[in-house]
């Protein structure tokens, strides 16, 4: 379990103010100056050091993405913040926005000199019109301070941020479709290569980090990538901000190391699960993009990268989503496919037909009109979308279905069993 | 397209004229077509909530660009309303969180209470009902958003409460609506 001493987000749930005042009490912008003094390289150094990944899904190694800008000498560069959080079962970039916002500002700074980005845009979902003005605020107080603007926090280097309102999009969230839209288009992802580290907003380097990730460099940089490196597990280090919701008795966010069991995660701060743990089904463990675990892998799994990968699932961005026995779990996943067809963007046909073609199957399977070689076209439909489409959204949209055949099939029978018992009554 | 109104040409008032100014300016000086989908909601914010024909005219003419561009953004993203919409836009989330925990039921109250289904307006134009995907506040489950406000843990009839609240031009309570300050742990019902 994480020591209180070793929190990083000591505002998350906003009991106290967001304003600079109070955020200095807290330590943030507590000399900046200092932190940037030892340079550009030593910056990244550390952050790959402290062995920080990724807190947006992807979990690729943030110091690495930093290194590759930075070698990058074409100018004008830009870092963009992510805080498009859309994705069902988790909302912790929420809680920074509106109650750390100074956190990702001081982040910014620190990222923005290490890769030499002058300018940096947050795009912000849309919805998130309160959390929008606090930030606002927040880059407002920054720049009157001195903090951000012309010679940042007296360091001689420029540091502009900007924020740009999204207007709900789900796909705006991958990485290209983010930029695309920040461009002023249709928010619809592009092929890679190239990589925005090469060719990205308006067709400069560009890197795309999630709001966590960057709000947590300042205490890395303070505190030393050691420290950092010491929590958490091997090659999964740190803390990360966990949504647990659905069916437990005190659904909350709250920072804990890696590697943390799932079970303690949820009896230690969610109040465990409804009814007990033994009322558990499943648990989809990292956004709605993650393969569910059923029951039995939840006993003893960890979360961390490694260990949910080593289960076909993943992290995601660590939202976890609880459901006991009373969940039909087939219709919730056929609800889920809704969610992924309706949210195609359509470029790619075998992720527009495809997640059409999932749902109205799993519509099928919810009411058992369907047969058990049925059961193996919807997974192999599902691997027909995966690694076929241009982004990551296809990939999402087949692993929760491969989670449901995979661990409950027993289920998907009994529907089958049930209406053909219904029709014999008839 | 939206339905002409005969209303008068659109403009942005003194105040929103200011603030698009500076919006234009957050960005590189050949590349303004970034600033569609913030004056789109500058301009939606002060029609009433709603994108209308003469608004994609004077945001093209703003960015020296084709209308059809303006069109395209506004009609891709959600945010953007291209009819009239009531004065209290009501969206109820029906991710997968709230779901778990009785956003159908949400939904229900909301619309027997209004006597509107789903994507309609009341008479009165007061309310607008919408099922949305995910809203992002899923600890804080179920949710729905009314314009600019969060409203959480809620329950069908503490949702009845916000609707005759506002309905008789009282301000209901945001946020928990079980005395919860965000998504810290609380015991709490259901």
């Amino acid at each position: 379990m994480l020591k209180a001493k070793d929190k990083i987000f000591t505002n998350l749930y906003g009991f106290r103010k967001p304003d600079l005042a109070t955020s200095k009490k807290r330590g943030d912008w507590d000399n900046t100056k200092k932190l940037l003094s030892c340079g550009a390289g030593k910056i990244i150094e550390q952050i790959k050091l402290s062995g920080l990944r990724g807190r947006g899904g992807g979990g690729f190694p943030t110091g690495a993405k930093w290194k590759c800008m930075a070698a990058n000498k074409t100018k004008p560069k830009y870092f963009i913040i992510n805080a498009n959080e859309s994705i069902p079962g988790i909302c912790k970039d929420r809680d920074i926005l509106r109650h750390e916002p100074h956190k990702l500002l001081e982040g910014i700074l620190c990222a923005c000199y290490a890769t030499g980005a002058n300018r940096c845009y947050i795009y912000i979902r849309g919805e998130f019109y309160n959390e929008a003005l606090i930030l606002q605020h927040a880059i407002t107080e920054a720049y009157n301070a001195g903090l951000l603007g012309k010679d940042a926090c007296k360091s001689g280097f420029g540091c502009d941020v900007y924020l740009h309102k999204g207007a709900g999009a789900y796909i705006c969230g991958e990485e290209t479709a983010l930029l695309e839209s920040l461009e002023g288009k249709r928010g619809v992802p592009k092929i890679k290569p190239p990589f925005p580290a090469s060719v990205g907003l308006y067709d400069c380097p560009t890197i795309v980090n999630n709001v966590e990730s960057i709000a947590v460099v300042p205490t890395i940089l303070r505190r030393g990538a050691d420290w950092f490196a010491s929590l958490g597990k091997e090659n999964n280090t740190g803390t990360k901000i966990f949504s647990i919701s659905g069916h437990v008795n005190t659904p909350c966010n709250v920072e804990e190391v890696l590697g943390i069991p799932l079970r303690e995660l949820i009896e230690e701060h969610a109040g465990g699960v409804k009814g007990g743990w033994n009322n558990l089904l499943a648990v989809i463990p990292g956004g709605l993009s993650t393969s569910l675990l059923p029951k039995s892998i939840c006993e003893y799994i960890e979360m961390d990268f490694d260990s949910l990968a080593a289960e076909k699932s993943s992290l995601g961005t660590a939202g976890v989503i609880v459901m006991d026995k009373s969940t039909d779990i087939v219709h919730a996943t056929a609800r889920i496919s809704k969610f992924f067809m309706q949210g195609s963007c359509g470029q790619c046909t075998p992720c527009r037909e495809g997640t059409g073609w999932v749902w109205r199957m799993m519509m099928k399977m919810e009411k058992g009109d369907i047969t058990k070689k049925e059961i193996d076209e919807i997974y192999d439909i599902t691997e027909q979308i995966e690694n076929n489409t241009i982004c990551a959204f296809g990939d999402a949209s087949a692993r929760p279905v491969q989670g449901l055949i995979r661990y409950f099939r027993d289920e998907i029978k009994n529907k089958i069993k049930l209406k053909k018992e219904m029709e014999n009554v008839t | 397209m939206t339905p002409y109104t005969g209303k008068a040409k659109f403009e942005f008032n003194k105040d929103n004229l200011k603030k698009s100014h500076k919006i234009i300016a957050q960005y590189p000086k050949t590349k303004q077509a970034s600033a569609i989908v913030p004056l789109l909601d500058l301009a939606q914010r002060q029609n009433s909530g709603w994108i209308s024909n003469e608004i994609i005219g004077y945001i093209a003419n703003i960015l020296d660009m084709e209308p059809i561009k303006i069109y395209e953004i506004a009609s891709f993203y959600s945010a953007f309303n291209l009819k009239p919409v009531g004065k209290y836009h009501i969206r109820v989330c029906s991710g997968i969180s709230c779901w778990l925990r009785g956003g159908s039921d949400i939904m229900e109250r909301c619309k027997k209470v209004l006597k509107i289904n789903n994507g309609e307006t009341t008479e009165d134009s007061n309310f607008t009902l919408e099922k949305v995907e995910c809203l992002g506040s899923c600890v804080n489950a179920p949710v729905m958003k009314i314009n600019d406000d969060y409203y959480e843990d809620l329950t069908p009839d503490s949702v009845e409460k916000i609707l005759s609240d506002l309905s008789e031009y009282k301000k209901p309570k945001k946020g928990s609506q079980i005395g919860r300050k965000s998504s810290e742990a609380k015991k709490c019902n259901g």
